[in-house]
């Protein structure tokens, strides 16, 4: 970082904050539970892309004069694949085009091989001060099984290297594999336990439709543990976790207090983030419109539109009140914290009490789902394991 | 106007399946009605659901020209009757147009139920009967045993039956021919005041209400008025014509023939079949007979899944009504599911027909509810109800009795499989009347309470017989029975649209079917559902649907809160096809199980 602007002062720490989402759209290979958007290229022309991200940058700075901003994440894809170089001067673009929280954080996903770890000294110096890295497991077999280019041993190589540079780091584990157990699970997160620092994410295996893994699976070629299990596995997490002093702060994020991801949180809060890269989403607040922006999803066609517009925005969209009210409630009950109500205030200019049916609150109440007090609306542990359901029956 | 001796006009009648429709294509060809490229496969069958059903549902009339080999020419009406025992009444009032009938035997199947029901329909419209056998191109075919057959258990002359395959188009000439030589020609007076039987009528997108009519006496001609003689509406005839099968517009209809009619009508009310047309000015004296009418034995409720769609389900069944008069329609109001109509109709089939058409050609999503029959119940202040729906029957303390409707059901059925068919009419509360063999066919008569035959009676016939066995009936009478309400309680509240009525007996193994099937239907919900079968107070079956354990996104995905809504928007879409009850949703297809017990 070269240089910012005079900062703001820093916002309270429940605040949504601003945040900027930078997408790298490329990888080594494609992983085949994976749909993100990401792509394997020979050759990525680092100087085009990083100019196109600058000017991308430009484009949006333009639209939201006058923020702070709190986090930067650069994500993918594989961002570790980045010259450090590129990543520098996107933060610095940042800081010359906002102004900086002082306490900003800034992540970039990092696959675990030891090629992209040795690149971790130079992103400390880019300007990045917390590192995510996509572990996903810690044994051989399962590493192979979900098609990764690491090895058990690299991961825990990758996290000593994470821990030198880096003052907080995260990681990323998929669990409900297949033959995972509740004993050989327990001793993975023993595991994981040893090597975090103050943050993990834990992801269920989820099938996405058009992966490999989604043909796999539909051929037999492998079983999931069933939802019984699937759940079994769920609260195993939640409360080994817990008891380890990292509960979890949304569903499948947990951290020491006070170590949540600041980016993840503005996601989930609903506050305003710019997103630019190819197939990135954003949500800003002007003039008291909520716009849902998309960019370009391919990333040739991004960067040709971007050289060409001086931007890739494939759709700009308002977000009616009724969907800005859903998207908020959507969000913000996967956090333990739940939503204050002077959110509702702030974002809909309602009460909670406006928007969901008395009926369905009373079940949910009283089946020990949700609560609602003078403060907040909240799912509780045993409402957040079953989202879906408790959103379908408050949103009707 | 053709001379009366040179006309003939006949139903094809047979059991389903025997090819009554694939005749009518040949003789069409045959005559040249349809070219070669506008021919198609029973090409009568002109709905949706005929074609995909392979069934015919509606009778269909056409007008032939034939050139017989006595070098005369002759005008043919013929009517393609449905055979499935749903639709009899489209077969009885084609009978009561015609003269004769051909009677169609697949000669590999023989003589099935509803080849008897059918062809004692066509006795006692006093027709001439032309016995056809069909498929005989089939290497099954055994002509010579089922004309056997037919003069052992119908008691008809076969000797000269016609051996032909309505798919080869053998021997259609000689068809044509028996026709032409065995049956009557019609009679009628051409100065006499015109008598015309209203036959059908039904509701065209380009022209409005059609009327098919049987011309008895008289003429009737465009621009006449004409005076129905039950419902006294008045008319004046637009267009008049008939079928080839495209519409061919003459102007003029004279006795003996069969043809359509449009008058500018609007209301159902106006087109009862069965009434007598004839001319304002100079009207006749006495109507026809007319039609008995149609008596739906089977009820049950149609909800629109979308309340909103109330209205839009009683204007299209008032439509619908126009194309088919034979089933009934009240309002009516649900607890569980909100408005809806109570229909009635003449057996389960017709019943998914009537649902299907709906939904298909009005573009409506509608909820059904269990069928059921209609009791009489007898208060004990000497008053009887008819009673179309459970949740309408009165406290038990107020009733004397119940009585239920009884059938008499023909069973034809190979020899093998009678011990499992005897068990099952007994199972079911049968009464054994006759049994008789022709060959190695058991033909078997029962009275059979109708309340189990519209539970699964016939899907377990089918199944046992592996599809062999054949049935068809009549109501018979009522009596008395032990009947109670079995209650379907969801977390303990009673969910109107489940209950049924049933006998004491059958109560146990009805409930426990029942509540396994709701069972498998209801997904696992945030809260823990119990399913109950009851009588009154007591439970007879109960299973218990877990709570659902886990049902959230676990992946992240970053910013993409829209992929999120979207997802959350499907759920909500799916839960439209969900009914709210208390806590708990119950899907559409749990009342559709309601109804089917036995598809698998
Ligand atoms: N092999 C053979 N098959 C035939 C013959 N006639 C009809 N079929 C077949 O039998 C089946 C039933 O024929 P349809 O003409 O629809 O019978 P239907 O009597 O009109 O049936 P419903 O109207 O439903 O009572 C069809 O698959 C026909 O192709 C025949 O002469 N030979
Ligand atoms: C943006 S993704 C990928 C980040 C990085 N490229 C990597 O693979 O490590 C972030 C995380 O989502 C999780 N994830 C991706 N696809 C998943 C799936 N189908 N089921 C469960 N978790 C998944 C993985 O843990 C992954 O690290
Ligand atoms: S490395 Fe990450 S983003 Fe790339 S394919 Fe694998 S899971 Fe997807
Ligand atoms: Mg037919």
């Amino acid at each position: 970082m070269t240089q910012t602007k005079a900062v703001a002062p820093t916002a309270p720490a429940s605040a949504p904050g601003f945040a900027i989402y930078v997408h790298w759209p490329f990888c080594l290979s494609k992983c085949p539970y994976c749909d993100f958007n990401s792509h394997v290229r020979d050759r990525v022309e680092q100087d085009r892309w990083r100019a196109a991200l600058l000017t991308e940058l430009d484009h949006y700075a333009a639209q939201t004069p006058g923020r702070t901003v709190t986090s930067i994440f650069f994500g993918g894809g594989t961002p570790s694949l980045m010259e450090p170089a590129t990543v520098g001067a996107v933060i610095d673009r940042i800081g010359q085009r906002w102004s900086l929280d002082p306490a900003i954080e800034i992540s970039l996903e990092a696959n675990p091989t030891s090629v992209e770890a040795h690149k971790f000294q130079g992103f400390r110096g880019a300007g990045v001060n917390r590192v995510s890295l996509g572990i996903q497991a810690l044994d051989d077999a399962a590493l192979k099984f979900l098609g990764r280019q690491h090895s058990a041993g690299e991961a825990l190589g990758a996290i000593e290297l994470a821990a030198r540079h880096f003052d907080r780091y995260s990681f990323d584990l998929i669990y409900a594999r297949p033959g995972q157990t509740l004993k050989s699970w327990q001793a993975e997160l023993d595991q994981a336990l040893g090597l975090a620092a103050d943050h993990l994410s834990v992801y269920q295996l989820t099938i996405e439709q058009g992966t490999q893994f989604a043909t796999l699976h539909a051929r037999g070629d492998f079983i999931l543990p069933d939802d019984e299990l699937a759940g079994e596995l769920y609260e195993l997490t939640q409360a080994h976790l817990s008891a380890a002093g990292m509960p979890s702060y949304e569903i499948s994020n947990h951290a020491r207090p006070g170590q949540a991801s600041r980016h993840n949180l503005t996601y989930w809060r609903y506050g305003d983030y710019v997103g630019v890269g190819p197939g990135a989403h954003g949500r800003l607040t002007q003039d008291g419109r909520k716009w849902a922006t998309r960019q370009a999803k391919a990333p040739e066609t991004w960067l040709a539109r971007v050289e060409a517009d001086g931007h890739g925005t494939q759709e700009t969209e308002r977000v009616d009140p009724a969907a800005r009210a859903e998207e908020m409630v959507m969000m913000g009950l996967r956090l333990a914290e739940g939503i204050p109500r002077r959110r509702f205030r702030d974002e809909l200019g309602l009460e909670p009490e406006d928007l969901i049916d008395p009926v369905a609150l009373g079940h949910l109440t009283e089946g020990g789902f949700v609560t609602l007090d003078a403060d907040r609306l909240a799912a509780t542990d045993a409402g957040r394991q079953r989202l879906n359901a408790v959103l379908a029956a408050l949103l009707k | 106007m053709t001379d009366l001796s040179h006309i003939r006009n006949f139903s094809i009648v047979a059991h389903i399946d025997h090819g009554k429709s694939t005749l009518a294509d040949r003789l069409i060809q045959h005559c040249g009605g349809l070219e070669a490229r506008e021919m198609r496969e029973q090409v009568l069958d002109s709905m949706d659901i005929e074609r995909e059903r392979g069934i015919t549902i509606k009778a269909q009339t056409v007008r032939l020209t034939y050139k017989a080999n006595d070098g005369q020419t002759y005008t043919l009406n013929l009517m393609d009757t449905p055979g499935h025992v749903d639709f009899a009444y489209e077969v009885s009032r084609s009978l009561a147009a015609c003269e004769g009938s051909l009677l169609v035997v697949d000669a590999s199947q023989g003589v099935e139920a509803q080849t008897l029901a059918n062809v004692y329909q066509a006795m006692d419209a006093g027709h001439e009967i032309v016995p056809v056998l069909n498929k005989i191109d089939l290497p099954a075919a055994e002509p010579e045993r089922i004309k056997r057959q037919i003069e052992d258990v119908i008691g008809l002359d076969a000797s000269d039956a016609v051996e032909i395959s309505a798919k080869t188009g053998l021997n259609i000439d000689k068809v044509l021919e028996a026709l032409v030589a065995r049956l009557p020609a019609p009679k009628g007076d051409a100065e006499a005041p015109l008598k015309a039987l209203l036959v059908d009528s039904w509701y065209d997108a380009y022209l409005g209400v059609m009327i098919l009519v049987r011309v008895r006496d008289g003429v009737l001609k465009s621009g006449m008025k004409i005076r129905m003689m039950n419902s006294n509406a008045m008319h004046t005839v637009e267009r008049v014509g008939f079928f080839t099968p495209k519409a061919v517009l003459t102007g003029v209809l004279s006795p003996g023939e069969i043809g359509f009619i449009t008058a500018g009508i609007k209301a159902v009310a106006d087109t009862n079949v069965g009434d007598t047309i004839t001319e304002e000015r100079r009207p006749a004296a006495e109507p026809l007979p007319g039609f008995k009418p149609s008596v739906p034995v089977v009820f049950c409720g149609l909800f629109p899944v979308d309340a909103n769609d109330y209205e839009h389900l009683r204007d299209s069944i008032a439509k619908l009504r126009l194309n088919d008069a034979s089933f009934a329609a009240e309002a009516e109001t649900s607890a569980a599911l909100g408005f809806g109509f109570r229909v009635g109709c003449l057996g389960l089939l017709h019943l998914e027909i009537i649902q299907e058409r709906l939904e298909r050609e009005f573009n409506l999503d509608l909820i059904t509810t269990a069928p059921s029959v209609v009791y009489h119940v007898y208060l004990n202040n000497g008053e009887m109800m008819q009673l179309h729906n459970p949740v309408d029957m009165p406290d038990p303390v107020k009733v004397e009795r119940i009585e239920e409707p009884w059938i008499k059901a023909t069973i034809l059925v190979p020899d093998e499989y009678l011990g499992t068919i005897l068990a099952l009419c007994t199972e079911r509360r049968g009464i054994q009347v006759d049994l008789t063999y022709a060959g190695n066919r058991a033909m078997l008569v029962y009275k059979l309470p109708l309340n189990e035959v519209v539970f699964d009676f016939y899907d377990r016939l089918k199944s046992v017989s592996r599809g062999y066995a054949s049935f068809d009936y009549q109501i018979d009478h009522y009596e008395e029975g032990d009947l109670v309400v079995m209650n379907i309680l969801v977390n303990h509240e009673p969910v109107d649209a489940l209950g049924t009525i049933v006998h004491r007996s059958q109560a146990d193994y009805r409930g426990r079917a029942l509540v396994a099937r709701l069972k498998d239907l209801i997904p696992p919900q945030l809260f823990q559902i119990a399913i109950q079968a009851a009588l009154g107070g007591r439970v007879i079956a109960r299973e218990t649907v877990r709570a659902m354990r886990k049902d959230v996104l676990a992946k992240c995905y970053g910013g993409d809160i829209s992929r999120k809504r979207k997802l959350l928007d499907k759920q909500k879409e799916g839960k439209k096809r969900m009914r709210q009850f208390g806590k708990v949703e119950i899907p559409q297809s749990a009342f559709l199980a309601a109804l089917k017990m036995h598809d698998d």
